[in-house]
């Protein structure tokens, strides 16, 4: 999940190979245009198109007027609310996956680069961060739904009934549980290649020096070590920010995150006064993202530095 | 010297098998769990009805209409989104590296955006274009494939292009030129050959995505296997999981293939894999 950032050369040319000389002079050919128009084109209606959408109908009234009245909308109590609760979703899961991600990606640099351990776990990661939403809620349900496996043994078992004070799974605690569970691994792939780039040879040099294990993690590694952790701590923000598919399976009542308000707005678009609402918090979303983003780009491109 | 070595290995190997241990609890416990809600039977006998059920395909589609529709849906998807995003990605990435250098920034800035557009955003935007897709190609599912397309750009996009960074696209090039090959024979004959593995982890990445993705396949009412798998949770949970859990082992191994494949270039492009 590395975001392309925009510092001269992202794509760090293979050992052996001689960088093409980029700043060659090369005339612009209409020919040569002609080759990239088909996929500008398809850009610019699947993806243009629909940015435009949402940007102008955020300011557009019901009669297609100018508008502010959507933005302002915002500011209602339940709408804020939302956006708390999805900032607070979105941080607490960051934080929890991105420290425990962190371990386990340690975990496996230690073990065998090219060994089967690595393989599996990090096939794994890609399809735990990635394959959706829906089959995570389902996995939870069956695990700590109502007669979830873990449910029952605790209740019949233990003797522990995990639901005596209501059943929490199905509000934000329980996505706070499925969006780490989904986190973690979205860790792993991020932040693997900076652990990568940690060489023994400095732990070696710092232990030469007489550096105990604790100074060579405060002096050495930590430093470097900080900005790709932030990065990819943001990086998960992003990822449960926009995140919708496991809220939607797994919420039953009410949209207490955003991502829920917009399915909302968009299904009930009927309801006068509406219309453009949805637009307006979708928009929101963008503002949020967008900023979380840049933020990752700028310490992805201190990293760039050292990692190579 | 060596005695600190062996000691920190030791020190190492406990940690990495504390963590692993720990995590491993955590994550295999829901794919775990999953296995057990669909072969529990009445009374907490053991039976493997579901299972059966769903690797008989006539019976299958008798039983759940939805759901086989949904299944239909999402493999038609997968091979048309596969297709397109590599017809639209492969020609146009090699294409700017030769002819358009200057493009480069741009074609990159393009196929990164939508990592920064949650796919609930697109949805909303998506609405009216497919207003028009529907008039002019009908409501059919398979029309998903153009928005799974913009979906997967990114992920295509960085494994296309660290295939081609690996390999010097330009002499490669230039020398099919003065041996008098057309651009058509180049791109096809010369340079496809050697980014093969990057296409190939192209069409993995772009496989698993497709038959993960639920929110615009839900939000512009059409259908997928997820969609399908969602709508049967109300009715028979049981299947319901059992169809999660297939799915999320058929992505695993896709996945793992992928790095078995690509596994020799990981040194070169650590960034296939992500």
């Amino acid at each position: 999940m590395t975001v392309g950032t925009h510092h001269p050369d992202p794509v760090a040319p293979a050992p052996g190979v001689r960088p093409a000389p980029a700043r060659r002079r090369v005339r612009l050919p209409g020919g040569a245009l002609l080759g990239a128009v088909p996929f500008f084109a398809y850009v610019v209606v699947f993806l243009a198109v629909p940015t435009l959408v949402v940007a102008i109908g955020a300011f557009t009234g019901d009669n297609g007027g100018f508008t502010v009245d959507n933005v302002a909308r915002l500011g209602e109590e339940y709408i804020l609310a939302a956006f708390g609760r999805s900032i607070l979703l979105s941080a607490v899961t960051a934080l929890l996956g991105a420290v425990l991600g962190a371990l386990l990606g340690y975990a496996l640099v230690t073990a065998k680069p090219d060994g089967l351990l690595r393989r599996v776990v990090t096939a794994a990661s890609g399809v735990l961060a990635q394959f959706g939403g829906v089959t995570l809620a389902f996995a939870f349900i069956a695990t700590i739904g109502l007669s979830g496996f873990v449910t029952e043994f605790l209740r019949d078992r233990v003797g522990v009934d995990i639901y005596a004070s209501g059943v929490w799974l199905f509000e934000l605690p329980g996505l706070l549980l499925v969006y780490t569970y989904f986190q973690i691994p979205l860790m792993v792939i991020v932040f693997l290649p900076a652990l990568d780039g940690i060489r023994p040879q400095w732990r070696e040099a710092a232990a030469s020096l007489g550096g105990s294990t604790w100074q060579y993690w405060r002096l050495v590694a930590m430093p470097l070590l900080a900005p790709p952790f932030l990065g990819a701590t943001l990086l998960l923000f992003a990822n449960a920010f926009s995140a919708y598919a496991t809220a939607a399976a797994l919420v039953s009542q009410g949209s207490p995150i955003v991502p829920l308000q917009i399915r909302g707005a968009l299904t009930s678009e009927v309801v006068l006064g509406q219309q453009n609402l949805g637009k307006a918090m979708a928009l929101g979303m963008i503002v949020v993202v967008a900023v979380v983003m840049w933020l990752y780009a700028l310490l992805q491109k201190r990293s760039a530095k050292w990692l190579g | 010297m060596a005695g600190l070595i062996r000691r920190r290995a030791r020190r190492q190997r406990l940690f990495r098998w504390v963590v692993l241990t720990l995590l491993g609890v955590f994550f295999l416990l829901p794919l775990l769990a999953m296995l057990e809600f669909t072969t529990r039977g009445g009374g907490g006998s053991f039976t493997l009805q579901t299972w059966r059920l769903l690797a008989d395909w006539p019976q299958l589609r008798e039983t759940y209409p939805n759901l086989s529709t949904g299944i239909v849906a999402s493999l038609g998807q997968v091979l048309l989104t596969v297709a397109l995003t590599l017809v639209l990605l492969v020609p146009t990435v090699i294409w700017v590296r030769l002819r358009l250098p200057r493009l480069r920034r741009v074609v990159e800035f393009l196929c990164l955006l939508p990592l920064t557009i949650p796919a609930i955003v697109l949805v909303v935007g998506l609405a009216p274009v497919y207003a028009w897709v529907t008039y002019l190609l009908g409501g059919s599912s398979l029309t998903l494939t153009f928005a799974y397309t913009i979906l997967v750009l990114p992920y295509a996009y960085r494994s296309i292009d660290a295939g081609l960074s690996a390999i010097d696209v330009r002499t490669l090039a230039e020398a099919a030129r003065s041996l008098g090959a057309g651009w058509t024979t180049v791109i096809w004959r010369v340079v496809l050959p050697n980014i093969r593995t990057a296409v190939l982890s192209a069409a993995f990445l772009t496989v698993a995505l497709v038959l993960g993705e639920f929110t615009i396949a839900s939000l512009l009412n059409r259908t997928n296997l997820q969609v399908a798998v969602n709508l049967l949770g109300k009715s028979s949970a049981t299947m319901s999981v059992a169809v999660s859990l297939a799915a999320l082992v058929l992505a695993f191994v896709l996945l793992l293939l992928l790095s078995l494949v690509g596994g020799g270039r990981r040194r070169t492009s650590p960034k296939e894999t992500s």
